[in-house]
């Protein structure tokens, strides 16, 4: 879906602005058209949510659609699933991606499987919202990308968006979307500004960000900006990387990926996640099994190491993947063989 | 009342309650400044009734966990300032070789069993080491602190069900500044009753005025020894006032001004300052005293972690299992094993 409603006026469409403002219009526009839609979440209304995504919308909206609540994470995934199975489409956030563990068997014990256990009687058509990756310095259990998490589980949409109009618009097909989606927003572009485009490729469809036929930089979420970086570095010694956004993970666009990798021949995997049994796993999997008799080079992955998120600010940084880091794995990707 | 409390440890309580406070401002100043490390921050100030009145009633062996903002906690239970300001700077020479930061110190010496970032995440553990404690007769107590919006979450009711039900040598400490970052704890709670909630449990509880560090000790005392003599797992609900914002940038403009100004006037130091001084048991120099003592030893933890260096990159891969096993394999290690060679 391009434009799941007619839009409205005020959308800055051609405008920059930051990727939260690009999220809380998105929720405005869908709880103008739908008095069904709901958010719901710890500090979203009177403190307009911990990074500023929901200033304003208690104003708007009122008590009844913009709900405070306690410190109950179960109990707010579990109130969305029970509100969205009974006619509501809410929006659920969770401040940190990593307080999803406090949650888990409502995400993927209930949400995921309730379509499926109930013989496709009933879906769950929520969005639960939260803040992922490093970035700030906040420690172990404020930092993590849990996407893996979500991609393991069958019976829940995975998106991440990268960019101001992803930002919008995926989060607008996410509330539309029939079955829960895990929407994950990165820590660090939440004051990251863009141009809101007027429309933008649905779920499930991946985005060439930069041309390129040397190898293939596979990527989402704020990994996209550092493998943008890392292209024009390379491309200054005449390495032209392609840049995958794939912008969400379940769906996944597969079809994009294979052709690219085939017309490279190289892939070079870029996530913030951990690596072992991390959605660069996955990636490589399905890449491999797609592009075999089209690769030159080993498939590599560079993502956050196997490790806790320390604070110490050298710490974090060294332990997901850098512009730098990408760039040198690149090259030495393409020089392997000479 | 004060009767029942030495002389001794009524000052002690005002000591360590301006420690926590010297503690707590400079780390709020070097935050200011940048110079600690990752982007929250939480300050006790104004909750140092509670945190002095509840650790001084614990004795050595005993164990706890805290809540994100434990700072003052672990001073009162005997942290080096030093270890602890290099910690939130994010230094080597931290208690946690800055792995953790201003939510995660711990120190397993002084029964330290860690602060915790999950809102509640600290709580079960202790009903760990009261089963420990009453299983190799350890004659140790247990304590979980944490704040009024830990209240709200399921975990703090299983464990106050499994600590009763077991009869562990563990104790409750709800910490109720009235909010939990934004949120008023009238918009949280359909009951305010603390206490009554966790009586429903089987649990004593008390609920004490954490502005009046001495009845927090009389209070937390009671409980402790109740727990430690094998009768029963307690709860304690301290309310008191949150001077700052839930971290020291948030300027609270979810409060009524006329709340915050009230809320700062019922300050536990000048409480107990006043009260000693008015039975002839301080003087307004050795109130000074106290202060001047305290800001030295800030000034030494200060540039104790200015002085210390980073972590070396490669201690992030340490921790993660214990020594005897290999560390993570390095993504860079990884690389090379599929290109060969060197990065
Ligand atoms: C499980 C979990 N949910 C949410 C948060 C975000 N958060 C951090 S502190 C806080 C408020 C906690 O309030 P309270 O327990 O009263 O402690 P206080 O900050 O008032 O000391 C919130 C919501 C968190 N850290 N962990
Ligand atoms: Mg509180």
């Amino acid at each position: 879906m391009t434009s799941p409603v007619p839009e409205p006026q005020s959308v800055a469409f051609g405008q920059e602005i930051e990727y939260r403002a690009a999220l809380r219009e998105a929720i405005r526009q869908e709880m103008r058209a739908d008095p069904r839609v709901i958010l719901i979440g710890e500090e979203v209304g009177r403190y307009g949510g911990a990074y500023g995504v929901s200033k304003g919308l208690l104003e708007e909206f009122g008590e009844a659609r913009v709900l405070d609540t306690p410190i109950s994470e179960a109990a707010i995934v579990g109130t969305a699933i029970g509100a969205a199975m009974t006619g509501l489409r809410p929006i659920a956030e969770l401040m940190y991606v990593d307080f999803a563990y406090l949650a888990m068997d409502q995400i993927a014990n209930q949400a995921a499987k309730i379509r499926y256990m109930f013989g496709g009687q009933i879906g769950v058509p929520m969005v639960l919202r939260a803040t992922m990756g490093t970035g700030r310095s906040s420690g172990a259990q404020h930092s993590q990308s849990l996407e893996a998490l979500f991609w393991h589980t069958p019976g829940l949409r995975v998106a991440l968006p990268a960019t101001v109009s992803d930002a919008y618009f995926l989060l607008r097909q996410a509330i539309h979307s029939p079955d829960p989606v895990v929407f994950l927003e990165h820590k660090a572009l939440y004051a990251s500004k863009g141009v809101l485009q007027d429309q933008a490729p649905p779920m499930g469809v991946a985005v060439s960000r930069r041309p390129g036929q040397h190898l293939t930089l596979v990527t989402y979420s704020r990994q996209l900006h550092h493998c943008l970086q890392a292209a024009d570095e390379l491309a200054a010694e005449g390495i032209e990387a392609e840049v995958l956004d794939l912008r969400t993970l379940n769906p996944l666009d597969l079809e994009t990926l294979a052709q690219s990798v085939r017309r490279t021949g190289r892939a070079l995997i870029v996530t913030e996640d951990t690596l072992t049994a991390g959605a660069s796993a996955e990636l490589s999997a399905l890449i491999q099994e797609a592009c075999f008799d089209y690769l030159e080079e080993p498939i590599l992955r560079l993502s956050g190491e196997d490790i806790p998120i320390p604070v110490s600010p050298p710490l974090e940084a060294g332990s997901v993947p850098s512009p730098d880091r990408i760039a040198r794995a690149a090259r030495r990707l393409l020089r392997r063989r000479g | 009342m004060s009767e029942t409390i030495p002389v001794a440890t009524r000052l002690e309580l005002l000591r360590t309650m301006i420690r926590i406070r010297a503690f707590e401002e400079r780390v709020g100043e070097l935050f200011l400044r940048g110079e600690t490390a990752g982007s929250m921050l939480h300050l006790s100030v104004g909750e140092e009734g509670a945190a002095a009145g509840i650790a001084l009633a614990m004795q050595p062996g005993d164990t706890f966990t805290t809540h994100h903002r434990g700072h003052g906690i672990f001073v009162a239970r005997g942290g080096d300032t030093q270890r602890m300001m290099a910690e939130i700077a994010g230094k080597i020479t931290g208690y946690c070789r800055g792995k953790g930061g201003s939510m995660h110190i711990a120190d397993m010496s002084l029964g330290h069993l860690g602060a915790n970032a999950i809102v509640g995440g600290g709580i079960p553990a202790v009903v760990g080491a009261g089963l420990a404690s009453k299983t190799l007769g350890q004659g140790s107590v247990s304590v979980a602190f944490f704040g009024d919006g830990a209240m709200q979450q399921g975990i703090c009711f299983e464990s106050m069900n499994l600590a009763a039900l077991w009869k562990l040598p563990v104790v409750f400490a709800a910490i109720n500044n009235q909010y939990g970052m934004g949120t008023r704890i009238d918009r949280a709670s359909a009951t305010l009753d603390f206490a009554g909630r966790a009586r429903g449990f089987g649990l004593e509880a008390v609920e004490v005025d954490a502005t009046q560090p001495e009845r927090v000790w009389i209070a937390a005392s009671a409980l402790i020894e109740r727990a430690r003599a094998g009768q029963g797992a307690g709860f304690i609900v301290a309310n008191g006032y949150r001077f700052y914002g839930h971290a020291r940038k948030d300027k609270s403009p979810y409060r009524d001004p006329a709340e915050e100004a009230e809320g700062r006037k019922r300050d536990p130091i000048l409480n107990q300052k006043n009260l000693l001084i008015g039975e002839g048991l301080l003087t307004e120099t050795e109130y000074e005293a106290f202060w001047q003592a305290a800001n030295l030893e800030m000034d030494a933890a200060e540039s104790f972690a200015k002085q210390s260096e980073w972590p070396g990159l490669s201690t992030m891969f340490e921790d993660v299992y214990d020594p005897s096993s290999p560390p993570p394999v390095p993504v860079e290690e990884r690389l090379n094993r599929v290109l060969g060679g060197a990065l």
